[in-house]
């Protein structure tokens, strides 16, 4: 089943009378429990392409569907409503909410879902032990490794139980250790639970994880490949 | 919402100064306002109170061609048989007490010094003249037989030099134009604390003062005082006078008053304005700060899913949490500040104004009504305050704030 259909999107930014081509017609589906790395150099697109497969930015032209329905045009509320129900995120600044300790930080998407309490309780303490953090669930995330932080924030993108889970440089701000810890609860999530992953990288490390690799370069795909990851 | 909450509050607890100070600006503002309130109200309430206990009366009978300006003291324009009328009006059960009494110009001299006075007949043994009795400074108070004896303002003493026994000369206008001359013993000292009063008055037993002006039994009015200011209109439906007389209220005889106060409370609502507006620029101060310090995580909030509205309505909270806390240390603040204000009063002296009595000293007089109106005019002032900051949040797009730099 088709999570993610981009049909010839491009992404024109216009920045006083500089005209940048981000994306240029890029074309991509991507099938339900798939585990995919965009790559390519830095300005290549990737982050753009995952804002628009995000519902985060729109496109200048073409299409872009999520879960069968089409996104491009959709008005603010309602990306809102389409981020909040079926995509999660992973920042590579680890993104958590630094008020809220990260039980609440994992409950945040859940309350806004509109979960009850019992049900939002469930559902963040099973997360966290998937992360390996149930033990610092009243821990805020000043508290909290960046390992930790990043751990916290993949339990945070799986709450809703999402169709599809967006990472952006997910390990860049990780050492070795603990980019590898993440990648592989990553993995072990989409193999256990069925969501799909697109994560934007240029670390190889991280490459290695894929099923498949789509590479891009100055805003077009010049390669897809399937992979034996990991 | 509860979770909203819990984030405005803790959001607030993040810069604890700067939210201290913003809150501390809205305490300061609220304080401010109701100082000033409360002067004001203490200000005019006592104003208004010195005009009716020394002047007007709450009600006034008199001939409907009197002119008080010129203190007329023609027949016709006087109140004739002045005690049978004010034992009428005393027999209402709403009126404290009714005297007549006689006004007349005059000029003191005591050979180097003279000044122009207003001659108060009044009866000595009325309880209206309590001011007089209990303002009095040394000597005695004058009595209904007295044929001599007049008291005088402290003020007006002390600029002509008179003290207790000492003689004066006093030139009064009669009814029939003519200005008689006679040595009037100064049989006591007194003070209302009011200046403009004290400065320019002599009162006299309302015999004496008919007897030199030649009005035999007339008054210039019957000065009623009420048991409540409340109770004026009823009183004046109540009374039967003569078709050549007209009854008076305080508001007819202190128009002047009413309209210093019309004008006082536009200054005022000028003065709420400016500090209002103070206090609004540091509240859309703090919130705009704590938008641009939080833009990217207003970008994560928005990536997972909030709502634009729901951002609007966490900045709302926040702000609505910092008006909370100023108005309550706004609470304490103002009623300190009215308080200290109060520990002997402010002393004005004499302000110079002419046709209004206001007294030496002013109190703040907090009024409940006026103290929940420019509390929730602050409160609402620091809620608008944010709107501007939220709206701004609101409108971030996820992608633009989310590369904002931590």
């Amino acid at each position: 089943m088709e999570v993610v259909k981009v049909e010839n999107v491009t992404r024109v930014y216009q920045i006083g009378k500089v005209e940048t081509r981000a994306l240029q017609g890029v074309s991509l589906t991507i099938e339900s429990g798939e585990f995919t790395a965009l790559v390519g150099p830095s300005g290549s697109g990737k982050t753009t392409l995952l804002q628009m497969i995000g519902c985060l930015d729109q496109p200048s032209s073409g299409q872009v569907y999520v879960s069968g329905k089409d996104v491009t045009r959709l008005n603010r509320n309602q990306r809102a409503d389409m981020r909040r129900g079926h995509i999660g995120f992973i920042f590579q600044f680890f993104a958590l909410i630094p008020t809220l300790s990260a039980y609440e930080n994992v409950e945040m998407p859940l309350l806004l879902n509109g979960h009850s309490p019992s049900e939002r309780h469930t559902r963040v303490t099973e997360l966290l032990k998937a992360v390996d953090l149930a033990d610092r669930a009243k821990n805020r995330p000043d508290q909290l490794s960046g390992g930790q932080q990043q751990r916290v924030a993949i339990a945070r993108a799986l709450a809703p139980k999402p169709a599809l889970i967006l990472a952006d440089e997910p390990t860049a701000n990780l050492d070795t250790t603990n980019g590898q810890q993440v990648m592989e609860i990553m993995k072990k999530l989409n193999q256990e639970t069925g969501v799909t992953f697109v994560f934007a990288t240029h670390d190889p490390r991280v490459i290695n994880y894929a099923t498949r690799v789509v590479t891009l370069k100055d805003g077009v795909i010049e390669n897809d490949s399937r992979v034996n990851g990991k | 919402m509860l979770q909203i909450l819990k984030m405005a509050f803790r959001d607030l607890g993040r810069n604890r100064r700067r939210t201290f100070f913003s809150a501390l600006a809205v305490a300061i503002g609220l304080a401010l306002l109701m100082l000033m309130s409360s002067v004001i109200n203490g200000e005019m309430g006592n104003a208004l109170r010195s005009a009716i206990l020394l002047q007007s009366g709450h009600i006034q009978v008199r001939a409907e061609t009197y002119d008080a300006n010129k203190s007329s003291l023609k027949w016709e324009d006087l109140v004739e048989n002045p005690d049978t009328l004010a034992g009428q009006i005393e027999t209402l059960p709403q009126v404290k007490t009714a005297t007549p009494r006689l006004f007349a110009s005059g000029f003191l001299s005591t050979g180097d010094e003279s000044a122009g006075v207003q001659i108060y007949g009044i009866d000595p043994d009325s309880s209206a003249n309590d001011p007089y009795r209990q303002g009095l400074l040394s000597g005695d108070f004058i009595t209904a037989d007295d044929r001599e004896g007049i008291l005088i303002g402290q003020p007006a003493a002390e600029k002509l030099h008179l003290n207790v026994g000492d003689q004066v000369d006093l030139s009064v206008n009669t009814s029939n134009g003519d200005v008689l001359e006679q040595v009037f013993t100064v049989r006591g000292i007194f003070t209302t604390n009011t200046y403009a009063f004290d400065n320019a008055t002599i009162l006299m037993p309302i015999s004496k003062a008919q007897a030199i002006t030649q009005t035999d039994n007339h008054a210039s009015t019957i000065f009623v005082l009420l048991n409540k200011d409340s109770d004026t209109d009823s009183v004046v439906a109540a009374l039967q006078v003569a078709p050549s007389l007209e009854v008076l209220t305080w508001r007819d005889l202190n128009s002047l008053f009413v309209e210093f106060e019309t004008m006082a409370n536009s200054y005022i609502a000028f003065f709420y304005l400016i500090i209002l507006a103070i206090t609004a620029s540091v509240i859309v101060n703090t919130l705009i700060m704590s938008v641009y310090e939080r833009t990217r995580e207003i970008g994560i909030l928005s990536a997972i899913g909030m709502r634009g509205g729901r951002i609007l309505w966490l900045f709302l909270v926040e702000s609505s949490l910092l008006a909370v806390g100023g108005v309550i240390l706004g609470w304490l603040l103002g009623y300190g500040a009215i308080s200290w204000f109060n520990v002997g009063g402010f002393y004005i002296g004499n302000m110079g104004l002419s046709g209004m009595l206001v007294s030496n000293t002013i109190y703040a007089e907090p009024v409940m009504n006026d103290i929940v109106s420019v509390t929730i005019m602050t409160f609402i002032v620091t809620l608008l305050s944010g709107l501007y900051p939220a709206v701004t949040a609101s409108r971030l797009e996820p992608v633009t704030a989310l590369r904002a730099e931590k």
